[in-house]
């Protein structure tokens, strides 16, 4: 068969078939995050002092700038401000919301760095870099990330 | 998805873990049943196409047949073929059909399988040389122990019932030997 031939195939020869490729990851948290999804649990978020004194969370196990083991959990509050933020117009599944909502890095109070979560908010316009969010807690929290069902625009019922 | 943790093993429950690391200070009270470990499947959905050669080769599988591509310039026959030659970056211009026969170029034995159709362990994962061809098809050995395969034995094919033949690799079940003398190594230089 001449390649004028064979690729001259309509796209009737073409085959399509889903594929699926799952990772059941089952894995272990260690001291630091084993200790904040536990906080979690208990509906309180925990940080960590890094060397230089400023508190990272989500907590990480070494120092990101020395990596220096790190040791000092602080709590850190249950409410911050958006640093940076992208609207999802369509939700896909296994998402953490089911409507359409942002995705923010959120600095918590008395923490220095952000954390990756979801804010539940009517729209776009209604988000800001600088707005203030509070956490609202999942009804039966399990020990993981989750367990923070979303954040929600403070001050004002989203 | 199910996950059986009397088959789990990890590294909390080795007798000193593979490392030590400090255990942090925490200022609340955690309670007596921290949480050591999580379940966190990860799952990607593909509508995949895998192009008109490789569809091409596939309907070949499906009628018991290997099929490759011909490279213009070299000659090589690549399996299974994706359009062009990996070598010339030329489109292939002919189909060629290639072994069933075939010599194993390389192997593993696998003593931790997984996925749903991962054979019985331990068992032979290994690099299927078909005759004819530039390169090797991946598969599993079967009909043999796993201690006896070697690099260079000849093989064939075992395909799935005729009615259960889709076009999928999957028609080949896995590869047994023949009666054949191995190929020497020499002459599989090059097409691992």
């Amino acid at each position: 068969m001449a390649a004028d031939e064979m690729d001259g195939a309509d796209s009737s020869e073409l085959l399509r078939a889903p594929l699926v490729i799952e990772y059941p990851f089952n894995r272990t948290t260690g001291p630091v995050v084993g200790a904040f999804v536990t906080a979690l649990r208990n509906r309180t978020v925990l940080g960590i002092r890094d060397t230089s004194g400023r508190v990272v969370c989500p907590p990480v196990e070494y120092d990101p700038r020395t990596g220096a083991p790190l040791e000092e959990l602080v709590e850190v509050g249950d409410a911050g401000e958006i640093t940076s933020w992208s609207w999802v117009p369509e939700v896909r599944e296994g998402q953490p919301l089911q409507t359409p909502h942002a995705l923010a890095l959120i600095r918590l109070d008395g923490a220095d760095t952000s954390l990756l979560h979801v804010v539940d908010a009517p729209g776009p316009d209604s988000v800001a870099t600088g707005a203030r969010v509070r956490i609202r807690w999942a009804d039966e929290p399990t020990g993981a990330i989750t367990d923070i069902e979303c954040f929600e625009l403070d001050g004002g019922a989203s | 998805m199910s996950i059986d943790p009397s088959e789990d093993r990890s590294v909390s429950t080795l007798p000193e873990g593979l490392w030590t690391q400090p255990v942090p200070s925490v200022p609340v009270d955690l309670g007596d049943d921290p949480v050591q470990r999580q379940v966190v499947p990860a799952s990607m959905r593909y509508d995949y196409s895998p192009g008109l050669a490789t569809s091409r080769f596939l309907r070949g599988l499906a009628e018991k047949r290997i099929l490759g591509e011909r490279c213009p310039e070299t000659g090589e026959v690549y399996v299974p073929p994706r359009g062009v030659s990996p070598v010339s970056g030329l489109r292939t211009t002919e189909q060629v059909e290639v072994g069933p026969k075939a010599t194993i170029t390389s192997f593993c034995v696998v003593h931790i399988g997984f996925g749903v159709n991962a054979p019985p362990t331990p068992f032979v994962s290994a690099l299927f040389l078909p005759d004819g061809a530039a390169v090797s098809l991946y598969g599993t050995m079967g009909e043999i122990a796993h201690d006896e395969v070697r690099i260079g034995m000849r093989v064939e094919p075992v395909w799935v019932d005729d009615a259960d033949l889709t076009t999928s690799m999957e028609n080949i079940r896995y590869w047994r030997p023949i009666d054949e003398p191995d190929v020497p190594a020499e002459q599989l230089k090059g097409h691992m």
